[in-house]
């Protein structure tokens, strides 16, 4: 599981300034507001405009392009599933439909009780051990409906 | 006793695979037996299958047992396998497995063997020989020597690195960049995550090549955020080079200045493309920009700047240490030196094969790939990533050769090649491939934008049954559409897939009978 802080202006500011300072900060400072709140808040938009001296127009341009940046707070769990064609040549897409309906969420969805966000990912890499996900940061390959059964269980669990 | 030594994977693969667990059960239980161990972190020797694959040092040298589960470890321990004993999942010395023996590891030849993070073991294994080359050679001498090695761009689009070098080194300005495009984006490839995992300071030493060649005192490295492994490993290396004086102000007492920083993607796989990457650097959308003018004449922050895949400059500090013939040796046609094959998916012996260009796609995947991890016949195989063409059974005689598979309408691409068996169903990959591409088209142009949409609708009526000669027709129109509309090879190359799926495997979307 990862812990994120609960959303505040102050510590929004302090990570903010403390990204601002490179060249080309937005991306860095996106990640850094997502590590720290496990999402983009709206209300951090307009504080990197200002610090960057960018248009708000801009700066959510920029949230809404990457694939990464979530705009709502994620489950206590982030389970990403690999859908890109090696995970698919060994059966990937019947074991997402299996993890879709144990978790009864879609791609990018969080189940009801708070516990679980599915995404999907365009490869992790592990092509050669396949199919494969990472769950909060960690990553699993050679994954059958077993073994990522035993996963979801155990953060449903946690 | 003396101490035991015992050598762990730890690259993404590995860990993927248990590699980590595996060394916690080892810790545990060497403690019980009152036995003391190193245990030192290496990448992956890229051999998937036998992951982890977990290496002994022993009097005959280094012993390798795998795939060890942690249920293996008490097991292992009791047969003796500090002392290199016998146990079925003995494999022997490593290099002698037929799968490592039948390369040509120049780029990977640390990989997988040192500690991927000690100095002194990069050194002792002719690390940074290269790079002292290249401050003895000075800059025109440098280039020249990438030139005459025929290295292109490892990255897919294949371009010659030294003439790249070159046009950077003598555009005017004083501050130039290096980037380095570690985004490997494309499904079936792991050859630049490999790397940086199992021995970052070869592209370190390749990119302060790079920047003594083209006149840089700066360099990025574009990651992916799908590698936090990478991250991890290159920013720790990054730090010790400095340390060493590598990196930094006047590099190993040569009055040249370099030094890199780390920057993390956001899951966009258009930002692979390189404009893209410059505009994402900046702090932008990754949306391509429209060329001229080229990065080498004004790339990042409008610089002059040289933008390399990860294995294109990880290649350059052997090309400078053993020399460009030497280089040039490997290789067929105008594909010269070696390229990591990236064995990927539905293959029995997946994993990373560095060898001359010029194997045919049959002895790749069935002789060294060994054929599907099903059992089952191979049906497809994609070459060169989400843009890259399926090639059927009948086109395995293809040499692996950029000119070659440019020839049959296909790609090398970053040479990741994904085995399918016949379960495969070419209509959903079809479609895969638009989806996809609408998925990550950056919004620039509308036959890319738009008709990506169109094309995964036009598939799914096919499929259905509706007026299916028809809508083939539409379908091939519109990717005639993208190919010639496109500014970028995301919109410009979906039409490969696509068409080669509708081309060699009609039967899958009903347009003939399937066979019995
Ligand atoms: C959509 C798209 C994605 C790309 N992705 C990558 C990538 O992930 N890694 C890479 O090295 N090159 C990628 N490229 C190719 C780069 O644009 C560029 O050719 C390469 O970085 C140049 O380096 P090289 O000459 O060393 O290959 C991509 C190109 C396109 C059009
Ligand atoms: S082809 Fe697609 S990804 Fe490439 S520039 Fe055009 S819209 Fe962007």
């Amino acid at each position: 599981m990862t812990e994120f802080e609960e959303w505040s202006v102050a510590r929004g500011a302090a990570i903010i300034a403390d990204a601002a300072k490179q060249d080309g900060a937005c991306i860095p400072i996106l990640h850094a507001l997502q590590r720290g709140f496990g999402y983009v808040p709206q209300e951090a938009v307009p504080m990197v405009a200002e610090a960057l001296n960018l248009t708000r127009a801009e700066v959510h341009g920029v949230v809404t392009f990457y694939h990464d940046f979530r705009r709502e707070p994620p489950g206590r769990h982030v389970v990403k599933l690999c859908r890109a064609e090696a995970c698919q040549s060994m059966g990937g897409v019947a074991l997402h439909k299996h993890a879709q309906e144990k978790l009864r969420v879609g791609w990018g969805e969080t189940t009801t009780d708070g516990r679980v966000t599915l995404e999907p990912v365009y490869c992790l890499g592990l092509c050669a051990c396949a199919p494969s996900a990472m769950v909060d940061g960690k990553v699993y390959g050679g994954l059958d409906e077993a073994k990522l059964g035993k996963l979801i269980d155990q953060m449903r669990a946690a | 006793m003396s101490r035991a030594k015992l050598y762990i994977p730890r690259d993404a693969g590995a860990l993927g695979l248990g590699s980590a667990d595996v060394e916690e059960a080892l810790i545990v239980e060497l403690k019980q037996r009152g036995i003391d161990a190193d245990f030192i972190h290496v990448g992956s020797r890229g051999l998937y299958w036998l992951e982890p694959m977990i290496e002994v040092a022993t009097a005959e040298g280094r012993i390798a047992y795998g795939p060890v589960r942690v249920g293996d470890v008490k097991h292992l321990l009791d047969a003796g396998m500090l002392d290199g004993k016998p146990h079925r999942l003995r494999l022997g010395r490593p290099e002698e497995l037929p799968f490592l023996k039948r390369q040509s590891r120049l780029t990977f030849a640390r990989c997988g063997i040192i500690d991927r993070l000690s100095l002194d073991d990069y050194r002792a294994h002719g690390g940074w020989s290269g790079l002292e080359q290249a401050l003895s050679l000075g800059p025109a001498a440098t280039v020249e020597r990438v030139t005459k090695s025929g290295l292109r761009g490892r990255g897919g689009a294949g371009f010659p690195t030294g003439i790249k070098w070159n046009t950077t080194r003598l555009a005017p300005g004083e501050r130039k960049y290096v980037v380095c495009n570690a985004d490997e984006g494309d499904s079936g490839t792991y050859a630049d995550r490999m790397i940086m995992e199992g021995d970052p300071y070869t592209l370190i030493e390749g990119m302060a090549i790079a920047g003594v060649a083209v006149g840089a005192t700066k360099g990025f490295i574009y990651i992916r955020s799908e590698y936090p492994h990478s991250i991890h490993v290159l920013t720790r290396a990054i730090a010790r080079a400095r340390k060493a004086n590598i990196l930094g102000v006047n590099i190993l007492g040569s009055r040249r200045d370099f030094d890199l920083e780390i920057r993390e993607g956001a899951g966009a796989y258009v930002c692979g493309e390189e404009t893209a990457m410059l505009d994402s650097l900046e702090g932008k959308r990754g949306q391509v920009r429209a060329k001229p003018p080229l990065p080498a004449h004004s790339g990042l922050f409008a610089k002059p700047t040289v933008i390399n895949n990860v294995i294109s400059l990880a290649s350059v500090p052997w090309i400078l240490a053993n020399g460009a013939e030497a280089y040039a040796a490997f290789g067929l046609g105008r594909s010269r030196g070696t390229m990591p094959i990236q064995l990927a998916g539905n293959v029995k012996y997946r994993g990373l094969f560095e060898t001359g260009f010029g194997l045919t796609l049959a002895e790749i995947v069935d002789d060294i790939g060994g054929g599907t991890a099903s059992g089952r016949p191979v049906r497809a195989v994609q070459v060169g990533g989400p843009l890259g063409a399926y090639f059927p059974r009948r086109l395995f005689t293809t040499p692996f050769d950029i000119e070659a598979f440019t020839a049959q309408g296909g790609l090398v691409g970053h040479g990741g090649v994904v085995v399918f068996d016949d379960t495969v169903d070419m209509a959903q990959m079809a479609r895969f491939a638009m989806e996809f591409c609408a998925i990550e088209s950056c919004g620039k142009c509308t036959p890319c934008r738009i008709g990506s949409v169109r094309g995964a609708e036009t598939i799914d009526k096919i499929v259905r049954g509706e007026r299916r000669e028809a809508n083939a027709a539409l379908l091939a129109e519109l990717c005639d559409t993208m190919k010639f509309g496109s500014l970028c090879a995301l919109g410009g190359f979906v039409p490969y897939p696509v068409m080669s799926a509708l081309t060699h495997f009609p039967e899958d979307f009903g347009l003939v009978a399937k066979a019995a």
